[in-house]
């Protein structure tokens, strides 16, 4: 029992990280249909952005803890606004040119950026891994198992509390930004049907444009937790959490906000106790299995709604 | 006269919207550029320190907004009077239309030609026959993927796992029952294609981007159980030892009735490197020749049919689900003989030679060719695989250099470099179609 509730702590935690991912991911493929191939590798770029800025502030363990929160938000804004520029730039050079080209056309020039990107920073950065000393520590003891059970200890860590009330915090901003501001009522006005959003005087490249910063934004911020809570980040992380947090993304219904929020809390809840319970070699293997399991039987996600194809 | 064309020059520009794009564009560098690159963390005792290199950052920055201007002043300048791409007059048009149907034409069997005396030719050499091998090797695996993505508006990016499996099913064949190349080959088809059927049967319903990355997932998985199934395939130290084929019995090594022997030949390595050019070439030729037969059989039509649109198919009476298997299978199977052969070639092979930038690299191939395009692939091989051996040197830049030369065309020719394409049936008078004229690829 106590093994299972400490698990389901790491998983949320995990979750947290792919749900952020996974609403790039979302969005995009609400607003233009399209699977932004690299999206997995701006929150890679985020994660190093993340490192770089860290470093140049000098933070270790032994900061206070008002400075280190404010360090923290100085950390999380350089990168969510870097990442944006990356996201932004990759839109206006790579995807819009293409727009209104045949479907496949786009995600073909994302998996070409995939592959700058990872190239990018490899040589600006060095191909090795970077390990970083945690920096936030501590944590708080839940449950104890009593001594002849084994005394195991349910701890939530205070980088698992920051991870989760940070993603809570971004998800609530963002969904008010996509119900209340005009932004979010011109990018839900762009998914239902673009042609009459531009009719309507709808500037719609630029919708697109901040869909794609939003997203590269929250990757960013995923990408800062990621390097928190591993503490160790190379230029290839952005591969297989991108296809992960597709996953979560289509598990929770491609187009939906909360979809891919509760996706990426299933896919990390997945990975975790497959690792915990299974095998962690095979992680990676459950997770695309399941993203196989869910197309065919649950082709329109959890929260989304059923496609229906007109000719 | 100067006077007024210096005025249409002017014309052309529009200085203050250049100097905004250019600012912003500055901008953007700094933050890409300055960040990423200004600041390189490094490795150090007691943690990670800072290497500052403003001077690399700052000369990155310059040529971008330098290469912008130089882009603001020559192909972006509006040129009065003069539609795009009218430069010569139609008479000239027609003519040099006639003309590069004509090379067209004879293109083919020329490269054809070329390909069987190229071993013989006298500056041919060990290392340009490695590099025709491999060229050789991509364009069967291009010509096989070509069926899924280019005939049938699949997209597939896990071809690779294919291949995998059948470099695999020959290597374990050998390792464990002792099979000969000769055995192997079609038995590494018939896996893969098997395998195409397992996989394909539950995913096929889906439209073309869930496919691509359900695909690309297969790929993934089929890797990671390579890599971790140690007892079986070694994990990844992979498995080394694999024999080398024989001709007819007569394998290449010195000695008594081996093949140099047989033939009265002086012994050379290079006899087997020959032998493999043309048996991979062989290969290529037969997918060549039964996708072009298959293209006339109602399968194929069926495939660019469902290509060009899945709906008016349905409509029509097909079972997409039976025509997108068999593409899917079928193109597996190629991908298997290619990959028995790759094992074969190297004689050691490790799930490190089947990782996603392989797929993409095939995909690059098809789609860069020209969906559709058999000579396309070719043309589109050899300049991958031969752009990767001019930036040899430039070892860490190769896959920076293959990524945005994959985006920049990818943007300059939408439909790949040959983007016309003969239909297959025609009403009295075969026309070639006009890439922009057709939906390819759309795979629903």
């Amino acid at each position: 029992m106590e093994y299972f509730v400490q698990q389901l702590i790491n998983g949320v935690t995990l979750g947290s990280i792919y749900g952020l991912i996974a609403i790039g991911y979302t969005m995009v493929y609400g607003i233009i249909g399209m699977i932004n191939f690299a999206h997995g590798d701006i929150f890679m770029v985020g994660a190093f952005i993340a490192l770089i800025i860290i470093t140049a502030l000098g933070l270790t363990a032994s900061t206070g803890l008002g400075l280190m929160i404010l360090a923290l938000i100085l950390v999380l804004m350089g990168s969510m606004i870097i990442a944006s520029v990356f996201g932004w730039t990759v839109e206006r050079l790579a995807y819009r040119p293409l727009r209104g080209s045949f479907r496949l056309a786009p995600l073909i020039t994302a998996i070409g950026v995939s592959i700058v990107l990872q190239n990018y920073i490899q040589i600006a950065q060095g191909a090795r891994v970077k390990p970083l000393q945690p920096i936030v520590t501590g944590g708080y003891t839940l449950m104890q198992q009593s001594a002849e059970d084994g005394g195991f200890i349910v701890q939530i860590s205070n980088m698992q509390i920051f991870i989760i009330v940070t993603t809570i915090v971004l998800m609530t901003i963002f969904s008010l930004i996509i119900a209340k501001t005009s932004l979010g009522r011109a990018q839900r006005a762009c998914e239902q049907d673009r042609k009459m959003a531009s009719l309507l005087g709808i500037n719609v490249d630029r919708t697109i444009s901040m869909t794609f910063v939003m997203g590269a934004a929250l990757a960013a911020v995923a990408g800062l937790m990621f390097l928190l809570y591993y503490g160790v980040i190379d230029f290839f992380i952005g591969f297989v959490a991108g296809v992960k947090a597709f996953t979560a993304a289509v598990l929770g219904g491609i187009g939906s906000l909360p979809g891919a929020m509760l996706g990426g809390l299933v896919i990390g809840l997945i990975e975790t106790f497959w690792s915990a319970y299974f095998s962690v070699e095979y992680k990676d293997v459950a997770a695309f299995s399941m993203l196989v399991i869910v197309l065919i039987f649950l082709p329109q996600g959890l929260l989304g709604k059923p496609e229906v194809e007109k000719v | 006269m100067a006077n007024m064309s210096l005025k249409e020059t002017m014309a052309g520009f529009n200085f203050q919207k250049i100097a905004k794009d250019l600012v912003v564009t500055a901008l953007l560098a700094t933050a890409i550029f300055g960040s990423t690159i200004a600041f390189k963390t490094k490795t150090a005792p007691g943690g990670l320190v800072l290497d500052l290199r403003f001077d690399i950052a700052f000369y990155i920055i310059a040529a971008v907004v330098v290469g912008r201007l130089l882009l603001w002043l020559t192909f972006w300048r509006k040129a009065p009077n003069k539609a795009s791409g009218d430069i010569l007059p139609k008479g000239w048009r027609t003519l040099y239309a006639a003309l590069l149907a004509k090379i067209a034409k004879r293109f083919a069997p020329t490269l054809l030609v070329f390909a069987i005396v190229f071993p013989f030719l006298p500056f041919t050499d060990r290392y340009l026959l490695d590099l025709g091998v491999l060229v050789l090797t991509y364009v069967m695996l291009g010509w096989g993927l070509n069926i899924v993505v280019g005939l049938a508006g699949l997209l597939d990016l896990g071809y690779v796992a294919f291949y995998a499996i059948g470099a695999y099913s020959y290597a374990l064949l050998a390792h464990y029952f002792g099979f000969s190349f000769w055995m192997c080959l079609p038995l590494a088809g018939i896996l893969a294609a098997f395998w195409g059927l397992i996989l394909g049967f539950p995913v096929l319903r889906l439209r073309g981007d869930y496919l691509a990355i359900v695909t690309l997932a297969f790929g993934e998985i089929i890797r990671i159980v390579l890599l971790n199934w140690y007892q079986f395939t070694g994990g990844p130290d992979g498995l080394s030892g694999i024999p080398r084929p024989s001709f007819f019995g007569l394998e290449f090594k010195r000695g008594e009735g081996n093949f140099a022997d047989f033939f009265g030949l002086e012994y050379s390595t290079i006899h087997r490197i020959v032998f493999l050019y043309f048996l991979i070439l062989a290969l290529a030729l037969l997918t060549n020749f039964i996708t072009n037969r298959l293209r006339r059989l109602p399968i194929g039509r069926a495939w660019e049919a469902l290509r060009e649109d899945e709906i008016a198919c349905r409509s029509l009476g097909l079972n997409t689900t039976v025509v997108k298997l068999t593409a899917f299978s079928i193109g597996a199977m190629f991908a298997g003989f290619a990959g028995s052969f790759f094992a074969t070639r190297q004689g050691f092979i490790s799930p490190e030679s089947f990782t996603f930038i392989e797929s993409a690299l095939i995909l690059a191939i098809v789609v860069l060719g020209g969906m559709g395009s058999q000579i396309g692939v070719v043309i589109a091989s050899i300049a991958m695989i031969g752009g990767f051996e001019i930036f040899r040197e430039a070892e860490e830049y190769r896959m920076l250099i293959f990524g945005l030369a994959m985006v920049t065309i990818m943007i300059w020719r939408p439909r790949g470099l040959i983007s016309k394409r003969i239909p297959s049936i025609f009403l009295k008078k075969k026309k070639a179609v006009s890439g922009d004229l057709v939906a390819q690829g759309e795979g629903h």
